[in-house]
């Protein structure tokens, strides 16, 4: 194994533990305000300081990656999956069934997707739990972004269809689901995660995004998105301990890409 | 071989380049509506006030009313009556002449029920509404049902239209008209070359020869493109943005002192709301609300939201509103066991860290705020807190603001509601369309048709008694039990009165900032860009 994937197993394995327990690294809790230290820089305590209600920043940081390094991933897999089956069935049926479904997603791409969520967030009882409020954000970044990928689906499919094993196998007396199970949906796997890979991220700065709408993370609960927020407006010279979120979601995002092997990214 | 025009011609280039200048500020919403006579928001207010002419001006620096197209007043009639001598000579870009036809035009339309136009609704007594006649081409009559209150202050907010004008707005008689107008970017105003009045060595006014004002919603944004020169005025700061701006620039910050500005808590006790009957209960339960009031640190929302540009408040009036401001009420205590103790009294029980009506219902409700104010969303979350030591929970809701307005006036689906008041009027006046329970803008229980509750008659009786007396001490005395009542009953729970912090360059070294809106422009008309800015 290389040194660099095996760093990226061993810091992946570190966060996500840390994510798990997070009083292994602090004893503070993500929502006490401690009201004497607000904005107070790293210290023993609190390694990464405090935030403007002087809540401890590296708990907040610890709990906020337990929410987004679940729910982004599932967005991502959900949007992947919903990918998959509108993109698999148009590159596979072709024909007018093709056209069909390759028109339906540039419609889909076109509406004012923004809108939906507003008009979600708008209906959505008032008193729903902070985290149910966000994983409905999630989860419907995940239903509405899955038309591009299942764009890039299709074309690898199409390709697929068409390729002399496929030719061969069929040829062969090969059952359609067979033909699909053991030929195409491995030979598409590694479209299908690259897709998964570039939403997580997207996912993450998304929810940043919403949260100016009112359709992110409510308060106290925090994620890597409400934290990237503070970026806006903060000062980065005079405290660059709060790019720690995002240097978090830089180094978690390369970790991923480190430990996928790389051929796999191509058909 | 000199021609002799050619100094003339240097002084005039010379002169123009001195008063030249373009102003350059943000606006933070694009403005709904640009007609004068209706009050939408802040940056309609901000056009309004640059571009219209009005009869009298309350100085925003030393609060006192000066003339403006009404050179004179007189009351008579036992204050019933207030006579104007309107200015001779001035006309509108069109070139029409302003005559009293155009002040009672004026009038007709504001008061026409179709408009509903808030500012309508601030002329309005218990005796009934005032009528405006002409007497000649240059004098006016307002004769009000009964003595009317700090009149200057009402007629300050009244754009006088051109009676010719086909459509709103039309070119008024401002110091500048709108000149160009993208919509989602930004607005120009112009000098109006028709504009009446003078400097003192006989120059025209305004100064400057235009003020762009961008939509910039961001309010960091704002702040960089003003750090880089391309803004000369920020109106209003936050207050994080203040403290930077203070360490990067001293000299450019501002912090001209309380405002009578106020941001408070409101709960929803409209009976038509679809919530919970037992929430309804709690709402209308006088003890809950004075046991939130009393459960919330107002110390800690000053110092650590707003870092100390803020005073903890003690009602709608802001002390700096010296004149109003009820002297006996000082800020809500924080005092969480006497909190504790009105809603055990009240039948409520704490459970473990659970406090639960008589019923058995958990005490658990929702505030709502408008998305992207980190002020309110900090606020709403240290309210959470300091309510959580009560055994309440609190979900903190920010919608955008026309799904938050939805919710306020039309639906009432919700449960409390954080915002804050710009108070623009000091005079009780102002504050009709919100205490009145009648009002469209009354806060908890909009427009009612006749008060819901013996305390929300007798602040409605006492406004209007206010309003139509002339004696100030009786005035006085009306508003301040409006505020004690207010503050007895909670059904607002007041925070803080945030002070007013803003930014100006150094190219208009001679701006004054008030405390009062229009905070930096108020005298843009005079604003000269220093030389070689």
């Amino acid at each position: 194994m290389k040194p660099a994937r095996l760093v990226a197993i061993v810091f992946l394995a570190l966060v996500g533990i840390s994510a798990l327990v997070p009083r292994l690294w602090t004893p503070d809790s993500y929502e006490t305000q401690l009201r004497e230290a607000p904005d107070a820089p790293p210290s023993a305590r609190f390694p990464l300081g405090t935030d403007a209600l002087g809540r401890d920043r590296m708990a907040r940081l610890l709990y906020g990656t337990r929410v987004s390094l679940a729910l982004a991933p599932a967005a991502a897999l959900l949007s992947c999956v919903v990918a998959a089956l509108v993109g698999g069935l148009a590159g596979w049926a072709g024909g007018w069934t093709e056209r069909t479904v390759l028109a339906s997603v540039d419609l889909f791409m076109s509406l004012p997707w923004l809108f939906l969520l507003l008009t979600v967030r708008a209906v959505l009882p008032l008193n729903v739990s902070p985290l149910t409020s966000l994983s409905i954000t999630f989860a419907l970044l995940g239903l509405l972004s899955w038309p591009a990928s299942a764009r890039v689906v299709r074309a690898a499919i199409h390709s697929l269809r068409d390729s002399d094993f496929m030719l061969q196998a069929r040829a062969s007396g090969v059952t359609p689901w067979r033909l699909i199970s053991r030929q195409l949906i491995p030979n598409v796997m590694p479209v299908l995660l690259a897709q998964f890979w570039i939403a997580v991220p997207v996912f993450i700065l998304a929810e940043a995004t919403l949260g100016m709408l009112g359709l992110g993370v409510s308060e106290p609960l925090p994620s890597w998105g409400s934290m990237l927020r503070e970026l806006e407006g903060g000062d980065l010279w005079s405290q660059p301990w709060i790019a720690a979120p995002a240097v978090l979601l830089a180094a978690v995002v390369g970790c991923f890409q480190l430990i996928l092997p790389r051929e796999d990214y191509s058909i | 071989m000199n021609h002799p025009v050619r100094p003339l011609v240097f002084l005039a280039l010379v002169a123009s380049s001195l008063n030249a200048g373009e102003i350059r500020l943000a606006l933070h919403s694009e403005p709904k509506t640009l007609d004068p006579l209706v009050f939408a928001d802040e940056s309609a207010e901000a056009i309004r006030y640059l571009t219209e002419g009005v009869l009298i001006r309350i100085n925003r620096l030393t609060q006192q009313p000066e003339p403006e197209l009404a050179v004179s007043w007189k009351v008579s009639d036992s204050g019933k009556r207030v006579t104007f001598q309107l200015r001779k000579g001035v006309e509108y870009p069109d070139g029409s002449a302003f005559t009293s036809k155009d002040v009672v035009e004026t009038f007709h339309k504001l008061f026409d029920p179709a408009l509903h136009s808030p500012i309508a609704d601030t002329f309005q007594t218990e005796k009934g509404a005032v009528a405006i006649t002409a007497q000649g081409d240059y004098t006016v009559v307002a004769n009000f049902p009964a003595p009317p209150s700090a009149f200057e202050h009402l007629f300050d907010q009244v754009a006088i239209v051109s009676h010719l004008a086909k459509q709103r707005p039309a070119p008024g008689l401002g110091p500048f008209l709108i000149g160009e107008r993208v919509a989602g970017s930004h607005i120009v105003l112009k000098r109006n070359p028709k504009y009446w009045k003078h400097q003192a060595d006989g120059q025209p006014l305004p100064r400057p020869d235009a003020i762009r004002l961008e939509f910039q919603q961001n309010r960091d944004l704002e702040l960089a493109r003003f750090q880089r020169g391309e803004l000369d005025l920020i109106d209003t700061l936050t207050p994080d943005l203040y403290d930077r701006l203070a360490k990067d620039a001293p000299g450019r910050a501002f912090d001209a002192g309380p405002t009578t500005d106020a941001e408070f808590l409101w709960f929803n006790m409209a009976p038509q709301s679809p919530l919970a009957a037992y929430k309804k209960a709690w709402f209308q339960s006088q003890a809950f609300r004075r046991a939130i009031s009393e459960a919330i640190q107002r110390a800690d929302l000053s110092r650590i939201v707003y870092r100390g540009h803020a005073s903890p408040a003690a009602g709608l009036v802001s002390p700096a509103n010296k004149q109003w401001f009820d002297a006996k009420l000082s800020p809500e205590a924080f005092q969480p066991a006497d909190a504790a103790k009105r809603l055990a009294d009240a039948g409520f029980k704490l459970h473990g860290s659970v406090l639960s009506d008589a019923a058995g219902h958990e005490v658990e409700f929702s505030i709502i705020t408008n998305a992207g104010s980190k002020t309110r969303e900090r606020m709403a979350a240290m309210i959470q807190q300091d309510l959580a030591k009560l055994g309440i929970k609190i979900n903190i809701v920010t919608l955008e603001f026309p799904s938050l307005i939805e919710r306020i006036t039309r639906t009432l689906d919700y449960e409390t509601c954080l915002l804050g008041l710009v108070n623009i009027d000091i005079d009780p006046s102002g504050l009709m369309n919100v205490l009145l329970s009648s009002a469209g803008n009354h806060p908890w229980n909009p427009s009612q048709k006749t008060p819901a509750t013996a305390w929300e008659a007798e602040i409605d009786r006492l406004m209007l008694a206010q309003a139509a007396s002339s004696d100030a001490a009786a005035r006085k005395k009306s508003f301040d039990r409006v505020q004690e009542i207010l503050r007895e009953q909670s059904p607002m729970v007041f925070l803080l009165h945030p002070n007013s912090l803003s930014a100006i360059s150094s190219r208009f070294p001679g701006a004054k900032p008030s405390p009062f809106f229009p905070h930096t422009f108020w005298d843009a008309e005079h604003l000269t860009a220093a030389a070689g800015k």
